[in-house]
C-alpha cells in the first residue's frame, strides 16, 4: 500500500481500536455492546493487516493468538453463566449488585458478558479475515 | 439444584476447553468423561415429572412469560437419553478410529458444540431458543461433515451447508410468521393463544415447517443432501449424524411443533404419513442399488425416517408410541451399522462392497454386531426393529389404514432384501486374498460396538409394560395431551 495509506491507518487504528472498547463497555447504557465492540475491534487489527501486509506481522502467530482470545472470550461468558448457577441457583442468574442506573457500574453482570462477547467476536472475525489471507489446507 | 442447565453447559465447556487445549489426550479423556456425565444425568432425569427452567430467573409478569423457559418432559426425556447415549458410543469409538485424522481436539470440540445444540433443541421450550440450538448444532455438523477436507468430502459438505441453510431460512420464516400472529415466542403461549384464536394461519406455517424440518430429517422429497452427507463424515459423525440429528433437528422439532402447538389435523395427518410411505419405498429402492457400504445405509436412513413419520402421523396412541420405539431403535442400530462400516474402512481402507468379501472370518466383532443390528434393522424377530415396525404396522390396521400398513410390511421385505445383501458381500462368503493380513479393529471400538449390538438385542424389552411405563409411556402422553401442553407448562 502506500505511504499515505500506511500513515492514515497507523494514525487511525489505535483510536477504532479505542472506540471499539468504549462501545464494549457501554453496551449496557447506549446502543452498541458486545458484538458490536467486538467487531469494530476486529475491525482495527484488519485495517492494519491490509495496509502493511502479511511480512510485518508474523501472521500465523497472530491467527493463533485470534483462536486463543476467541475461545477464553467465550469462556469468560459461560464462566459467568455458571457464577449465576453457583450463586443464585439459577444459569446466567443476574447476581451482582444491579448499580444505580446510567453509571458505568450498573447493570451486574452484563457488562462482563459484554466483555466476553467483544473478545470472542473480535477473536473470531479476525480468525476469519487472517484464514482468508493465510489459506492454509 | 437443578439439573437441566447441565446439559448445555456441560458439553459447551468441554468444546471451548478443547479449542485451547494441546496436550494430544485431552480430548479423549474429556469428551468421553462429559458424555459420560450427560448419560447418567438424562437417566436421573427419569425420576422426575415435568420440569420448567426459567433462565436468568425472569418470572412471569400477569401469566405472561418473558423470559426463555427450557421444558424437560416426557418426549424430552426419551430424546435425552438416546442422543446422550448415541454421543457416548461414538465418543468411544472415536477414541482409536480418530487416530489418523489430525487435529483430534477440534474434533471433539466440534462434536461437543453439536451435542450442545443437540441437547438444547430438545429442551427448549421457545421457538426462537430452538432455532438458535439448531442452527448451533446444523453448522458444527456442516464442519464436521469435511473433517476430512479431502474434494468428496468438501463438496457434500457444500450440499449440506445449502441445503441446510435454506431449510433453515424456511424455518425462520415460519417462526417469524408465528410471532407476528400469535404475539409471543414461548412455545407453551403460543398453543394457548393459537387454541384460543383458532388462527387460521398455522396451515400456512405447517407448510413451511414441514418443508424446513422435512429438509432437516431428510424425508422422501427433501431427501437429497443425506446420501452424499452422512457417508462423508468420519463414521462416528456419520452415526451421530443418521443416529440421532437428523431426529432430534428434524423430526422431534416437527412432532413438538406440530403436536403441542399446532395440535394435530387430519390433513396435516394425511400429509405426514403420505410422506412416510414415500420415504420407506423409495428410500428402500434406492438403496438396493447401491455399492458403497455408507451410502447403503444412507439411504436406509431415508427408508426407516420413514417409518417414524408413518407413525406419529397416524396420530393414534399406539401409531405414536410404535413410532417413538422406532426412533429409539432406529438410533441404536444405525449407529452400530454406521460404526461397522468405520470399522470396515479402518481394517480395510475400502467402503465399496464388491471389493469386499468373507470379512466374518478376520472380524467377528464387527461381523457379528453388523449381523444383529442388520437383522434389526430388516424387522427379524426377536431383535428391537421387529416389535418396533409391529407395532407401527398394528396400530396402522388398527386405525383402519390397512393400505399403508401393506406398503409398511412390503418396505420391511425390501429392507430385508438390501441387508442380506449387504452381509452377503461384506461379511460372508470366501475372504479375499488381498484382506489375509488385515486384523481385528482395536478395544475400544470393538468395545463400544458390542454395547450397542447388545442394546439392539435387548431393547424389545421396552414393551414390557413396568419398563414402558417409566421410559415410553410417559413420551407418548406428553403428545396425547396435544395443545394441553400450553395449559400444563404455564
Amino acid at each position: 500500500m502506500s505511504e499515505i495509506v500506511k500513515t492514515v491507518s497507523r494514525l487511525f487504528s489505535p483510536l477504532i481500536f479505542l472506540f471499539g472498547i468504549y462501545i464494549t463497555i457501554h453496551g449496557h447504557l447506549t446502543p452498541g455492546g458486545g458484538f458490536a465492540g467486538g467487531v469494530i475491534l476486529a475491525g482495527a487489527v484488519v485495517l492494519g493487516i491490509l495496509a502493511y501486509g502479511g511480512e510485518k506481522f508474523g501472521l500465523t502467530g497472530k491467527k493463533n493468538k485470534a483462536s486463543a482470545s476467541e475461545s477464553l472470550g467465550i469462556l469468560l461468558f459461560w464462566f459467568v453463566a455458571i457464577l449465576g448457577l453457583m450463586f443464585g441457583g439459577i444459569f446466567f442468574l443476574n447476581f451482582m449488585g444491579k448499580g444505580i442506573p446510567f453509571h458505568i457500574f450498573s447493570a451486574g453482570i452484563i457488562p462482563l458478558c459484554n466483555i466476553g462477547i467483544a473478545v470472542e467476536v473480535g477473536g473470531a472475525i479476525s480468525v476469519i479475515v487472517l484464514a482468508l489471507i493465510l489459506f492454509e489446507k | 439444584m437443578n439439573i437441566l442447565p447441565l446439559f448445555i453447559a456441560l458439553p459447551l465447556l468441554g468444546a471451548f476447553v478443547l479449542s485451547l487445549a494441546k496436550a494430544k489426550r485431552t480430548g479423549d479423556i474429556l469428551a468421553n468423561l462429559i458424555n459420560l456425565c450427560l448419560l447418567v444425568l438424562s437417566f436421573m432425569l427419569l425420576r422426575y415429572g415435568t420440569l420448567v427452567y426459567k433462565i436468568g430467573g425472569w418470572e412471569p409478569v400477569n401469566g405472561i412469560p418473558i423470559g426463555i423457559y427450557w421444558v424437560k418432559d416426557g418426549f424430552s426425556t426419551l430424546m435425552l437419553i438416546i442422543v446422550n447415549l448415541v454421543a457416548l458410543m461414538a465418543t468411544i469409538f472415536s477414541i482409536n478410529y480418530m487416530e489418523k485424522f489430525t487435529v483430534k481436539n477440534k474434533y471433539y470440540c466440534l462434536f461437543l458444540l453439536m451435542l450442545a445444540g443437540m441437547n438444547g433443541v430438545i429442551l427448549s421450550g421457545d421457538m426462537f431458543n430452538l432455532f438458535v440450538f439448531l442452527e448451533v448444532a446444523a453448522i458444527s455438523s456442516y464442519s464436521l461433515v469435511a473433517f476430512g477436507t479431502e474434494a468428496e468430502e468438501l463438496e457434500a459438505a457444500f450440499k449440506y451447508q445449502v441445503m441446510g441453510t435454506v431449510a433453515s431460512g424456511f424455518i425462520l420464516f415460519g417462526i417469524a410468521l408465528l410471532y407476528s400472529y400469535t404475539g409471543t415466542l414461548n412455545m407453551a403461549d403460543m398453543a394457548r393463544v393459537i387454541g384460543a384464536k383458532s388462527l387460521r394461519l398455522p396451515i400456512f406455517v405447517s407448510g413451511l415447517f414441514i418443508m424446513g424440518f422435512g429438509m432437516k430429517s431428510a424425508i422422501m422429497p427433501f431427501h437429497a443432501w443425506l446420501p452424499d452427507a452422512h457417508p462423508s463424515a468420519p463414521a462416528p459423525i456419520s452415526a451421530m449424524l443418521s443416529g440421532v440429528l437428523i431426529k432430534v433437528l428434524g423430526i422431534y422439532a416437527l412432532v413438538r411443533i406440530m403436536y403441542n402447538i399446532f395440535g394435530m389435523t387430519p390433513v396435516l395427518s394425511n400429509v405426514l404419513m403420505v410422506l412416510g410411505i414415500l420415504s420407506i419405498m423409495v428410500g428402500g429402492v434406492l438403496a438396493i442399488g447401491q455399492e458403497d457400504f455408507k451410502r447403503l445405509l444412507a439411504y436406509s436412513s431415508i427408508s426407516q425416517i420413514g417409518y417414524i413419520i408413518l407413525g406419529f402421523g397416524l396420530g393414534t396412541p399406539l401409531g405414536i408410541l410404535g413410532g417413538l420405539f422406532h426412533l429409539l431403535n432406529h438410533s441404536v442400530f444405525k449407529s452400530l451399522l454406521f460404526l461397522n462400516s468405520g470399522a470396515v474402512v479402518y481394517a480395510t481402507g475400502t467402503r465399496d462392497l464388491r471389493r469386499m468379501g468373507g470379512l466374518n472370518k478376520k472380524m467377528p466383532v464387527t461381523g457379528g454386531s453388523s449381523f444383529i443390528a442388520s437383522m434389526s434393522v430388516a424387522g427379524v424377530p426377536p431383535f428391537s426393529g421387529f416389535w418396533s415396525k409391529l407395532v407401527i404396522i398394528l396400530a396402522c390396521i388398527f386405525a383402519n389404514r390397512i393400505g399403508f400398513a401393506i406398503w409398511a410390511v412390503i418396505g420391511s421385505i425390501i429392507t430385508l432384501a438390501y441387508y442380506m445383501k449387504l452381509q452377503k458381500e461384506a461379511f460372508f462368503g470366501s475372504l479375499k486374498e488381498e484382506w489375509k493380513k488385515i486384523k481385528e479393529v482395536p478395544g475400544f471400538m470393538r468395545l463400544s460396538m458390542i454395547l450397542l449390538a447388545v442394546l439392539c438385542l435387548t431393547m424389545g424389552l421396552l414393551l414390557v409394560p413396568q419398563i414402558k411405563d417409566v421410559i415410553l409411556t410417559p413420551a407418548v402422553e406428553v403428545l396425547k395431551n396435544g395443545i394441553e401442553y400450553g395449559k400444563l407448562i404455564l
